[in-house]
């Protein structure tokens, strides 16, 4: 089966006064139709600006530099402003964390709903509104012909996210992708959402990409995960394989520093130090100084992916040995 | 983490209301009441959470608690004297004794003082040591909270989010208070960092014999340091319970809500939640009877009138619940 998205090799890079940083550093994923992928990560390691790479909304200074974005078979990489315009809001959309700074105060609701239909389909303005009410209830919104005729402001945070939602979703997107589409939000407005977002993915058999720091969230909502440290992917897999499984020590790391409420036993553990800015030359695996089993080799030698099982993938020199040496991996974990 | 019998701060019957004025005559036309009769005592050396979603009023609590905002009405003693309504230089002397720690510790700091002078101020205004030993004590206290020494030179955005934060605790923790408010303390923070500052807040609280009223909208972090667990709701107090008590036997609705809104980090472990219906109501247009009445799966007539007592259902827990 084709990937609706399959992203080869992604290398994006800043140009800073020290010269060009990379900030992505060769990631490789793909997103199934009607499947979630959760990207996870502290902030600054590079998960936004993966999602970003793929929507071709870099910011002025930064650039793919290599690798291959392939949205239904069709690459995205070499595409003009032009042509990446018809994608966007159509066939890939995206949520952002606040919707505040997303949504334009000066424009009403509704004309910023109507905006992507306006754009991408021929509609006439009659269908157009119809289609704004429509969409409005679908996110959960009651009273829709009166939402429509507010501004931003007049909505709680929570509305505008779902407002935000219904634009996304306004052309029948294939593609949704979710930058920490919940981090603003509380927690029972976050469970209202991520439950629209997960009940949504099946109704339109949707792919979606969700960007989240919360491994409650990741939980949740994802099938499958990718973990990412300091612009890698250091560990990939299911969703299952990640939480019950995870090989990464980073993995196990950020897992562990996670408050647990329903396991009285749960003792917090913290990652020593913190993650390394952009411009910091590391040599061999970049989470060697945070890592608590970091081994000569480890300081030397960048580690490349090790297969776990079909769709679990670990980056670390730890299952060199582990896969010939099965009771020595025990130990680790 | 001994629990002393004896309450440190003694609150009763707080309310904290902020007028709204009519544009022209500057007459109040009605109020926010963003802290609605709140009574809890704080016991010495134990640590003290304060849940609820944004807008429920529980850093204005915080806030009221350290004189930051004026009291509209009801008591706040601290070790049995009374520090509500104290003027600004009657609150002084009881500064030193209550501090803050902020959500974002960047904010707080002058971007154009280097960390030492800013940790130094507490000293000068407050003690009458000398210039050399203030010094020492700046450079001890960076040790105590994981930094270095040569910190003390260094201007604030040299430092990230986690280290600023350590010196937002070192400036609390300076004067060897005895309350310390924490006030979204690591929320902006990251998971792994995050767990980094919560370890350094227990490690002071027995080095010092501190007593922590922790505020945080996140329930994993309170569970995990508090040992009593407040749940507030537009303002008012809905639930206190031991922190154990609380999670594994909630009694209020909306407590329960809460609790099973929370994403839990184990696969498969997806509890039925409690959907809760709607959003926050404006504070400023505070409902009849029981605040969560609206969005309350169990709301009657009764909770649409009468507002429910505050009552002790089990020993050391507090619930105000007609339903319950």
């Amino acid at each position: 089966m084709e990937s609706l998205l399959n992203v080869q090799n992604l290398v994006t890079s800043f140009r800073t006064a020290d010269g060009k940083l990379p900030a992505v550093r060769g990631v490789s994923f793909s997103v199934q139709e009607g499947e979630t992928l959760c990207i996870v990560g502290e902030s600054g390691c590079g998960k936004s600006i993966t999602t970003l790479s793929v929507m071709g909304l870099l910011p002025d200074n930064g650039e793919i530099s290599e690798g291959s974005i392939t949205f239904q078979g069709e690459e995205l990489t070499h595409k003009k402003e032009e042509e990446m315009r018809k994608h966007r809001g159509n066939d890939i959309s995206m949520i952002f964390q606040e919707p505040m700074t997303a949504l334009n105060p000066v424009f009403t609701v509704g004309y910023q709903m109507m905006e992507p239909l306006h754009l991408h389909t021929k509609l006439n303005k009659k269908e157009k509104k119809s289609r704004a009410v429509e969409l409005l209830t679908q996110v959960g919104l009651s009273d829709a012909e009166k939402v429509l005729k507010k501004y931003p402001h007049e909505l709680s945070g929570g509305m505008r996210q779902r407002v935000m939602i219904a634009i996304a979703l306004a052309c029948n997107p294939s593609l949704l992708i979710a930058d920490e589409p919940t981090t603003a939000l509380d927690v029972t407005i976050q469970a209202q959402i991520l439950d629209l977002i997960d009940d949504l993915k099946r109704d339109l058999g949707m792919g979606v990409v969700m960007v989240t720091h919360d491994m409650g969230v990741v939980a949740e909502v994802a099938d499958r995960v990718m973990v990412m440290y300091a612009g890698h992917v250091v560990e990939t897999g299911t969703v299952e394989e990640i939480f019950e499984n995870p090989k990464h020590p980073y993995t196990k790391g950020l897992l562990a520093s996670v408050p647990n409420v329903d396991d009285e036993e749960h003792s917090l553990e913290a990652i020593p130090g913190s993650l390394p800015n952009l411009n910091e030359k590391i040599s061999g695996c970049r989470f060697h100084p945070r890592c608590p089993f970091a081994t000569e080799k480890c300081k030397e030698e960048d580690p490349p992916r090790f297969q776990i099982s079909n769709q679990h993938q670990s980056k670390c020199w730890l299952h060199e040995e582990a896969t010939t040496n099965e009771s020595r991996h025990e130990a680790y974990s | 983490m001994s629990h002393a019998t004896k309450p440190i701060l003694e609150v009763d019957q707080v309310k904290k209301y902020f007028p709204i004025k009519s544009s022209f005559l500057k007459r109040t036309v009605s109020n926010v009441q963003a802290v609605e009769n709140v009574s809890v005592d704080v016991m010495e050396g134990e640590t003290l959470g304060v849940v609820g979603e944004s807008g429920c009023g529980k850093s204005t609590f915080g806030r009221t608690i350290l004189g930051l905002e004026s009291l509209t009405d009801g008591s706040i003693k601290f070790r049995g004297e009374e520090i509500g309504g104290l003027s600004e230089r009657q609150l002084k002397k009881y500064k030193k004794e209550m501090q803050m720690i902020f959500q974002d510790p960047y904010a707080s700091l002058n971007p154009r003082q280097r960390i030492g002078d800013a940790l130094e101020e507490a000293f000068i205004i407050h003690t009458n040591i000398g210039k050399k030993e203030r010094r020492q004590r700046v450079r001890d206290l960076l040790v105590e909270v994981g930094l270095n020494e040569e910190h003390a030179d260094r201007y604030p955005h040299e430092f990230s989010g986690g280290q600023r934060q350590r010196i937002g605790i070192a400036r609390a923790v300076s004067l060897n208070p005895s309350l310390i408010v924490c006030d979204e303390a690591v929320s902006a923070l990251d998971v792994s960092v995050q767990a980094q500052i919560i370890q350094l807040l227990k490690k002071l609280q027995q080095s010092h014999q501190l007593t922590y009223l922790f505020i945080s909208h996140d329930l994993g972090v309170v569970k995990h340091i508090s040992d009593r667990v407040l749940v507030m709701y537009l303002g008012a107090t809905m639930e206190l319970a031991p922190s154990d008590q609380l999670f594994a036997n909630p009694l209020h609705p909306y407590t329960k809500a809460l609790l099973s809104a929370i994403p839990r980090p184990v696969v498969g472990g997806k509890k039925e939640r409690i959907r809760l219906k709607g959003e926050l109501p404006n504070a400023a247009n505070y409902p009849s009877g029981c605040p969560f009445h609206t969005r309350c799966p169990l709301a009657t007539e009764q909770c649409r009138q009468v507002r429910p007592e505050w009552r002790e259902v089990e020993e050391g827990h507090f619930v105000a619940c007609h339903e319950v």
